[in-house]
């Protein structure tokens, strides 16, 4: 059976962080509950989906951990109605340090829920203030223990590096107070200010280039100490800990996502549904009528993402299946540009793969664009 | 068409520093004399080339017949011949002028007499037209009318105690202008039946009757099947029709003849056949001599034209020669650059011109381009006796082989305001001005007179005065000859390449200062690789001075959920698309910007 990811798109956070630009605001408990039952109505509205099995589902935000553990359990359980899930299915939620409880983890848990992702960032008082996070260090390790507590064994911490203000030190410091803690998975993303948000119209005290290089080389340093290994280019963990959820986008693993402006990518289409919350409101049982920017992917299209997102991974792109997926190797199409950046050092290949080495993860973007084809 | 008495017929055109208004009391007296109505104007006379109208100066000269009843009663024909009014276009103005009687001058009432004002004003006086001046914009809060009355006796010595003062924008006393036009500008003299002897003042390219020629009879008639033929080129072409010109069109009549301004074709293919400055005859009887004046232009700066997107070379290829057709003036011939590809090297009149082909270009046919550094026509001598004229920098000989150089000098005017005599003599002197004197204009404006050598004009020097003066310094030049100077060839190496279209030739006392401002403006321009880049310029074998662009040394590691794929993509393609925007030279890419850099080197 073909596999198939769910992604559950909660557009809801207590307070707005400063550098967010997904999808999210806050919203009283009416407005709240009126999305979910809206997202519950897309979900039964869908087309039966027996002919895939269900390995991952992510819930993501704003901040899932806002809705009353109940509701979660509500849309799993609908869901699960719906699809086939795999016994050992990887089900993840987002959580902010201070929103969760006890009884709602064990809700959770007992719902299905075997992953937590945990926004925590940073550290610092003064970063997080920075931020515009809600929470404390303290928060984090209230709820971080919590979550132990109550059996989840599986646990991601969110940490953001090349912050405004921040130092080597601290980064450094960051990494170790969270890698101390022993979760199975360290997402370390840096900070991008993107337009719109509160930052990009503040003037910010960014890290220079050298140092937030040096930030990146440090954190597999750091974190390779604790047994943690980089498998994506921000993506740290321990064995056999990986987020299956996120290596199935990265290798083109069909997903669909349901809610406010989550995006899909089934058979050779990609969609997004709107972003717009009335509508989608008044439309969430006809999910046909959500659906925006649908995209039929050519082939070209598809070799173009395997190879970019592909590059994202450590293992990079697994040669003999892309030859099996486009029926030509990669060397036959992107000959010229593995040369001249194998040459500079910048890609690495192997009999199996094609993947970024160090210097090439730095200057990825570079890298990346040049496997988009002019024609195929 | 009934016969038309010479006496009623007034041939003028208008001369103006540029803004003045020159064109505006052109549409005015059209406006005024009943040949459009107020919403014709708006959709015809209007409507020239978009580039005309957005830099406000005329390019190609316009010609419109109206008719006047004045005063007396009687009706008059205008023929209103209005010239280009930039230093670049010289030779065609002082031809228009040749096709005229008489001159309205307009002057700002606010900002005075310009040099080109003067520059144009001589060249009427020269012609011996009667010159009417008339005052403009005296609507303007800082307008000065009796300041500029006295400035236009005392600087140009012609009366101007009764010159209209107007507002060609609102249409304020132009009817004083137009009874002036009558009373002062003379009617036209020639006799009808002696043998045809016209002037071409302008020509232009029409797809469907060929070349179309613009021209003042002096003496004869020419009509329908009359044999022509041109003095100079000596094509001879039969007349298929004749006509006057009516606003934005060409209006047929039965026959021109001495005195009047109209226009011939004669399936003439070929633009380069119709000099401007030429004199028409009739090829079965001709006149006994042409008309004084011609000379045929030559292109003053040369540049290398290329795509900036190498695969569009074809559609650049025939680009050129359409607009030659109806520019006889613009030169090309095909070139090709290692670091650039296929492309055409071009000689034009003066940087304007450059600018509005490169403009015209760029917009009428949809192309990107990328200019090289521009150069003038060098002379070398070379140890063998032989002499090249030399517009490309990287066909110098090498240096072995030469004996001397040397480079063309113009005699520059500048008028400015006495404040600011100082920076403009530094300027001057920095681009090796020779100073020939000044004079004083009035207590606040003088006129610089200098020899400059014309490469140190052709760069920036327009922008460079404007800025040091505040906009208040006004420009002209003419040519002077050839003068002997010590000049190198300046090449510009990038990651350890010599890039043929950014070397320039430059006078060896300026080749250092040169070279370090190519590098650093080289260094802002162009982008950070993946490697470190350094740029080099060099004389010979000589590094004289260096930048490095650091090599890029992390890029944004996004975060990127599967929902971001498509935008992602998007970021990538952008990223993409910039690359295609650049050259490949080497390892490196050189954004098209970077090419046109050297244009602009004052950094004061």
């Amino acid at each position: 059976m073909k596999e198939l990811e769910l992604y559950i798109h909660i557009p809801f956070c207590i307070q707005k962080c400063r550098y967010c630009d997904f999808l999210s605001g806050p919203a009283d408990d009416a407005s709240k509950y009126r999305y979910t039952k809206a997202l519950i109505r897309e979900i039964e509205s869908l087309p039966e989906g027996r002919e895939s099995i269900i390995t991952t589902v992510f819930f993501g935000g704003g901040t899932p951990s806002v809705l009353p553990g109940e509701w979660t359990a509500r849309i799993l359980e609908t869901l699960k109605k719906r699809f086939s899930f795999a016994a050992d299915a990887e089900i993840t939620t987002e959580a902010n340090p201070g929103t969760v409880d006890k009884e709602k983890l064990r809700i959770w848990r007992e719902s299905g829920i075997n992953r937590i992702s945990f926004g925590c960032q940073s550290s610092f008082h003064e970063e997080l203030q920075m931020l515009g996070r809600i929470h404390t260090w303290e928060d984090f390790l209230e709820s971080y223990a919590l979550a132990r507590e109550s059996g989840f064994d599986n646990i991601n911490i969110d940490l953001m590096s090349g912050l405004p203000g921040q130092k080597l030190k601290t980064w450094e410091t960051t990494l170790h107070r969270a890698a101390e803690l022993k979760p199975e998975h360290i997402s370390a993303y840096s900070l991008i200010v993107e337009e719109g948000t509160p930052f990009a119209s503040m003037n910010l005290d960014l890290p220079d280039e050298d140092t937030e290089r040096m930030m990146y080389s440090r954190t597999r340093e750091i974190l390779a100490g604790y047994g943690y290994g980089r498998y994506e280019i921000s993506n740290y963990a321990l064995q056999g800990r990986e987020c299956r959820h996120n290596i199935g986008y990265w290798i083109r693993t069909p997903y669909i996502g349901l809610g406010l402006g989550a995006s899909s990518l089934f058979g050779s289409t990609r969609f997004t549904n709107t972003a717009d919350m009335k509508e989608y409101l008044r439309n969430s049982a006809h999910p046909d009528r959500l659906r925006r920017n649908i995209e039929h992917l050519e082939k070209k299209d598809e070799i173009e993402e395997t190879m970019f997102l592909g590059l994202r991974l450590a293992r990079g792109i697994d040669k003999r299946r892309f030859e099996k997926t486009f029926g030509k190797t990669v060397r036959e199409i992107y000959a010229p540009v593995l040369d001249k950046y194998i040459d500079l050092g910048l890609l690495k290949e192997t009999e199996e793969a094609v993947f970024l080495t160090e210097d090439g993860i730095s200057v990825s973007n570079a890298v990346m664009a040049e496997f988009l084809l002019d024609s195929y | 068409m009934a016969t038309i008495n010479q006496k009623n017929i007034r041939n003028f055109c208008i001369i103006a520093h540029i803004d003045h208004g020159k064109s505006t009391l052109a549409d005015r007296i059209i406006q005024q004399t009943g040949l459009l109505t107020e919403r014709e104007m708006q959709a015809q006379v209007l409507d020239n080339m978009d580039l005309e109208r957005e830099r406000g100066i005329t390019i190609k000269a316009q010609t419109v017949r109206t008719v006047y009843r004045a005063k007396d009663g009687e009706e008059y024909i205008f023929n209103l011949i209005d010239t280009p009014g930039h230093v670049d276009f010289n030779y065609e103005v002082s031809r228009s002028l040749a096709a005229c009687d008489g001159a309205i001058l307009v002057v700002d009432a606010a900002q005075g007499i310009e040099a080109q004002t003067l520059a144009n004003v001589y060249l009427a006086l020269d012609h011996d037209l009667d010159v009417l001046p008339v005052i403009n914009k005296i609507d303007l809060p800082s307008a000065e009318p009796e300041r500029v009355i006295s400035e236009i006796e005392d600087v140009i010595g012609i009366e101007a105690q009764d010159a209209p003062q107007i507002s060609a924008k609102t249409g304020l006393n132009v009817d004083q202008v137009l009874e002036q036009i009558v009373e002062r500008i003379p009617s036209p003299v020639g006799d009808p039946k002696a043998p045809l002897k016209a002037l071409i003042f302008d020509s232009i390219y029409d797809a469907y009757k060929g070349v179309i020629v613009f021209c003042r009879l002096r003496e004869g008639t020419v009509k329908k099947g009359t044999r022509i033929r041109m003095m100079a080129t000596g094509a001879v072409e039969e007349v298929v029709e004749v006509g006057y010109f009516g606003a934005g069109q060409f209006i047929p009549c039965d026959e021109l003849s001495a005195g009047m301004v109209g226009y011939i074709t004669a399936s003439i293919k070929t633009i380069s056949d119709t000099r401007v400055g030429d004199t028409i005859t009739d090829a079965d009887h001709p006149c006994d001599e042409p008309l004084p004046g011609y000379k045929k232009v030559n292109p003053m700066v040369y540049y290398g034209l290329y795509p900036a997107d190498r695969a569009k070379y074809q559609d650049l290829r025939d680009a050129p020669h359409q607009l030659q057709l109806n520019d006889a003036s613009l030169f090309y011939e095909p070139e090709t650059s290692v670091a650039l590809g296929f492309g055409f090297r071009c000689g034009f009149l003066g940087l304007l011109h450059l600018e509005i082909i490169q403009e015209r270009l760029e917009r009428e046919y949809g192309l990107d381009l990328i200019t090289t550094a521009p150069s003038v026509i060098y002379k070398v001598h070379k140890t063998n006796g032989e002499i090249i004229d030399l517009t490309n920098p990287t066909n110098l000989p090498d240096p072995s082989e030469i004996d001397y150089m040397e480079e063309p000098m113009v005699k520059a005017e500048i008028m400015v305001t006495t404040e600011f005599i100082g920076q403009i003599m530094d300027l001057c002197q920095e681009r090796r001005g020779q100073y020939q004197g000044m004079e004083y204009m009035e207590t606040t404006r003088a006129l610089l007179k200098y020899h400059l050598p014309l490469n140190e004009i052709i760069y920036d020097f327009f922008d460079a005065l404007k800025s040091r003066s505040r906009g208040y310094a006004s420009f002209d030049y003419e040519m002077l000859g050839y003068e002997r100077s010590d000049l190198v060839k300046l090449d510009i190496l990038v990651n350890k390449e010599e890039v043929d279209a950014l070397s320039f030739i430059v006078f060896a006392g300026s080749a250092y200062e040169r070279g370090r401002k190519m590098c650093e403006k080289l260094k802002e321009e162009i982008p950070r690789q993946l490697f470190e880049i350094p740029i080099q310029a060099a004389v010979g074998s000589k590094i004289i001075a260096r930048e490095t662009v650091r090599a890029m040394r992390k890029d944004v590691l996004a975060k990127c959920y599967g929902g971001d794929i498509s935008r992602k993509k998007k970021l990538l393609e952008k990223q993409k698309e910039g690359k295609k925007r650049m050259r490949q030279v080497g390892n490196v890419e050189i954004p098209q910007k970077a090419f046109m850099s050297v244009l602009k080197l004052d950094d004061k």
